[in-house]
């Protein structure tokens, strides 16, 4: 079963995805440090009143993330 | 082991040195404080306003009789070697360059065992640097809780170091972390990371240079050539690797990007034989906590309330222990100057100094109460979540989600919180938090507003609960946190953005506030309050007194010698001398200083008695207090040991012949006392964060003639 790619941004609260790739080098290798690896599931916990940030659970920890920072990973939705 | 089992001859002395390294939120400073207690100094990195926390600890085994004293240094948690931020560089720096004094000769690495893979990325680094390593895992109650099985044998013999585990809360598996560290030292034998095929020639040159066991660490130099010329190393060895990269081809971001990913896949592989986790899809109990922490309406609800409980606290309970001290304080000063012959050493130690000290002690409660807070809202993992709800509204105004930090640490004190904005990646974000963080009333304002506040408001309650003395502190804050605001939004337009802002951020489980680490904390800042603002405060107080009881010209002679004379009289004429007292001050060298400023402060509403404050205030701002005390001490030799308050409530304004301390004078100067930039430590701070005078000067120019503006204008409508 293929499920289109799309930006982690593109997610509504709730959605579990699996990360694919990075489109910002220099945001992948901070994202990389913090456990967010290509194959890890993403869990989308909430979102910051006003939209953003957005807090993401990712292997084990919590992280926030601010939305134009996840247009930079790009994941494959979970059904 | 227990002191009483040291033997009664000294047992040979051996000096390690030892770095902690971890992740962010991995219990190190816990462990720290368990490892060190009181142990501890806090320094800064050389060169660097980056804290250093450093202290001591000495180990006896029982087996050889050695006594082992370890020198045990806390680096800055990082998630890789890689520095992303001038904090992160520490790690990277005291591990890599061999000649630094804080290299050490063993390192204990700390990994959360909740997070065990992003624990050993770090780690891994570390051990791959060949430097001799503990492993000490942390968190495992939460493991356990969690239902993680971690194989230890098996990954102790992975990973090639010894693994302790530990609760660095409880203090469980301390005595076991210790004795392994003081158990034969050995260096790492196998690369859990191969690095020698990534660039083969170049390693083994810099390693020959260097005289090094690792690959990895002359592959981290080569990463960072920048970092080189501040090497403690021969300036020849810098040469030579100079050399050595400019005629190799090295293409150190494709490589680091590379090793990460790789690094993670044999994480990934060890972490599959030694590590078992049991399904869980339960939300966690901060998950919980959570959902009403950071609601989209509560969390706001909750933020404000609980600073608003903090302000409430600080002015009602901490008001017992300063009664108490006051009180002793008057006594203290009676005994002495009744005990003591008169003459001008009594009036030295009277007047100056212990109206100096007094001022000073009196705040402790306060500090320690503020310090207290905010050491709990951080350590149990709720500024994270702050920073969270407020990084949209932030950024509207040039800041960041982690500028709330740095502004509420401001609260206690600028001079740490303009460090704490070295989180902040962005240079624009960091300058703009750096420059208004000033504005949020710091804890050496506290004793200046309860001063006044306590001159000019009533104190009542509001319904019947609230304090409206506390309300019209908080709202002292309030008008702080605006006005900082409002400076960010302009700084936002003219300062230019030099890279992108980011706001990646682990969000940290909550966990109960650990009580040593709390008292810890309020220990140091009440000892650097104490010893370090005091020493100015005591200073200007005997210069003050110095100023204020001697004076230029014939006519204070005059005064001084009429002084004299009614004193000794059998009837003494109070009125007559108080008036001749309070022309000798007039006539001093510090009354002719505060005459020079009056045309100035006059229209502000302030008299020459408060420019002489204004002046000494430009060192620190508490001393303030110190300075009222001392003025209004000098030539009241009335007998009666009154505080500093009550004198200044009795002082008369000779115009009206009403209290000079008038509502409008009371706000003209808590509100120039909230914007004025009267602090050296903090422009001195601002010069080394920013690089230059050209800051700091600004923002003492900005913050002066906001002040000045904003008096004049409460001062004209109230009066």
């Amino acid at each position: 079963m293929e499920t289109a790619l799309v930006k982690l941004s593109d997610l509504r609260r709730g959605a579990r995805c699996v990360i694919d790739s990075f489109t910002d080098d220099v945001m992948k290798q901070k994202l990389l440090e913090m456990g967010c690896l290509p194959g890890e599931t993403i869990t989308i916990d909430r979102f910051a009143p006003f939209g953003c940030p957005m807090a993401i659970n990712v292997s084990g920890s919590t992280l926030s993330i601010r939305v134009d920072e996840a247009q930079s990973i790009i994941v494959k939705p979970l059904a | 082991m227990q002191p009483t089992a040291f033997p009664q001859t000294e047992p040979t002395l051996r000096q390690v040195k030892v770095s902690l390294v971890g992740n962010p939120n991995c219990g190190k400073s816990t462990l720290f404080n368990a490892l060190t207690g009181l142990h501890q100094k806090i320094a800064n990195f050389p060169g660097v306003t980056v804290e250093k926390k450093s202290g001591s600890a000495k180990i006896y085994n029982s087996s050889t009789g050695k006594l082992t004293s370890l020198e045990i240094t806390d680096l800055p948690g990082t998630y890789s070697l890689y520095p992303k931020s001038p904090d992160e560089r520490i790690p990277f720096e005291v591990l890599c360059d061999p000649g630094d004094e804080n290299h050490p000769d063993l390192v204990i690495l700390i990994a959360d065992g909740t997070n065990l893979k992003r624990s050993l990325f770090l780690a891994s680094q570390v051990i791959d640097l060949k430097i001799p390593a503990v492993l000490a895992l942390n968190m495992m109650d939460l493991v356990k809780e969690q239902g993680i099985d971690i194989k230890i044998d098996e990954l102790e013999r992975r990973l090639g170091v010894r693994i302790v585990p530990v609760n660095a809360r409880k203090g469980i598996g301390l005595e076991e972390l210790k004795q392994a560290v003081i158990s034969e030292l050995h260096i790492p034998e196998n690369d859990i990371f191969e690095t020698s095929p990534l660039a083969p020639p170049l390693l083994k040159k810099i390693r020959s240079i260097l005289e090094m066991r690792s690959d990895y660490a002359a592959l981290q130099i080569a990463h960072h050539r920048d970092a080189i010329s501040g090497f403690h190393i021969p300036d020849q060895q810098k040469k030579e690797i100079e050399e050595a990269l400019s005629s190799h081809e090295f293409d150190g971001i494709k490589i680091q990007s590379f090793e990460t990913l790789e690094r993670y896949k044999v994480i990934h592989e060890i972490l599959q034989i030694c590590m078992v986790k049991a399904i869980n899809d339960k939300p966690s109990l901060s998950a919980k906590i959570d959902k009403l922490m950071i609601h989209r309406f509560w969390g706001y609800v909750i933020f404000l309330g609980i600073l608003f409980l903090i302000f409430q606290a600080i002015f009602t309970i901490a008001a017992f222990p300063m009664d108490f001290i006051d009180q002793t304080f008057t006594g203290l000063t009676e005994a002495a100057r009744n005990a003591l012959p008169k003459g001008v050493l009594n009036d030295l130690l009277v007047n100056g100094v212990l109206a100096g000290i007094g001022g000073i002690v009196i705040f402790i409660p306060q500090i320690a109460m503020l310090f207290m807070f905010i050491a709990i809202l951080e350590d149990s993992g709720y500024m994270a979540r702050v920073s969270f709800l407020m990084d949209k509204l932030m950024r509207k105004f040039g800041l960041n989600g982690r500028s709330v930090i740095p502004l509420i640490s401001g609260v206690a004190c600028a001079v740490p919180a303009i460090m704490a904005t070295r989180t902040i990646g962005s240079w624009k974000e960091r300058l703009i938090t750096i420059m208004i963080t000033p504005l949020m009333s710091c804890s050496a304002r506290l004793p200046v507003y309860t001063l006044l506040i306590a001159l000019v408001v009533p104190s009542k309650l509001i319904w019947g609960v609230f304090n409206l003395q506390g309300i019209v502190m908080m709202s002292l804050y309030l008008i702080g946190f605006l006005a900082a605001l409002g400076a960010a939004l302009s700084m936002k337009w003219f300062v230019k953005a030099k890279e992108r802002s980011y706001f990646i951020m682990e969000i940290p489980v909550y966990r109960m506030p650990r009580w040593s680490n709390i008292v810890y904390s309020i220990y140091e800042k009440v000892r650097i309050f104490l010893f370090d603002a005091g020493k100015i405060i005591i200073a200007i107080s005997i210069i003050l007194w110095f100023l204020s009881s001697r004076g230029p010209g014939q006519h204070f002679n005059v005064i001084t010698q009429q002084i004299d004379q009614l004193s000794t009289e059998q009837n003494i004429d109070q009125e007559a001398l108080n008036k001749l007292e309070a022309q000798r001050l007039e006539f001093s060298y510090a009354g002719h200083l505060g005459h020079l400023l009056e045309p100035a402060i006059r229209p502000l509403g302030f008299d020459w008695k408060i420019g002489i404050a204004l002046v000494t205030s430009f060192a620190a701002r508490e001393v303030f207090v110190g300075t009222m005390s001392t003025i209004y001490s000098v030539g009241k030799d009335d007998g009666e040991s009154k505080t500093v308050r009550d004198k200044m409530q009795a002082e008369i304004n000779p115009e009206t012949g009403q209290p000079r301390y008038t509502p409008a004078v009371g706000w003209s100067l808590m509100i120039f006392y909230a914007f004025a930039m009267q602090c050296m430590s903090t422009l001195a701070v601002v010069k080394r964060e920013t690089g230059g005078w050209k800051w700091p000067i600004m923002q003492f120019f900005f913050m002066s003639a906001l002040a000045y503006c904003s008096s004049l204008i409460i001062f004209q409508l109230m009066k």
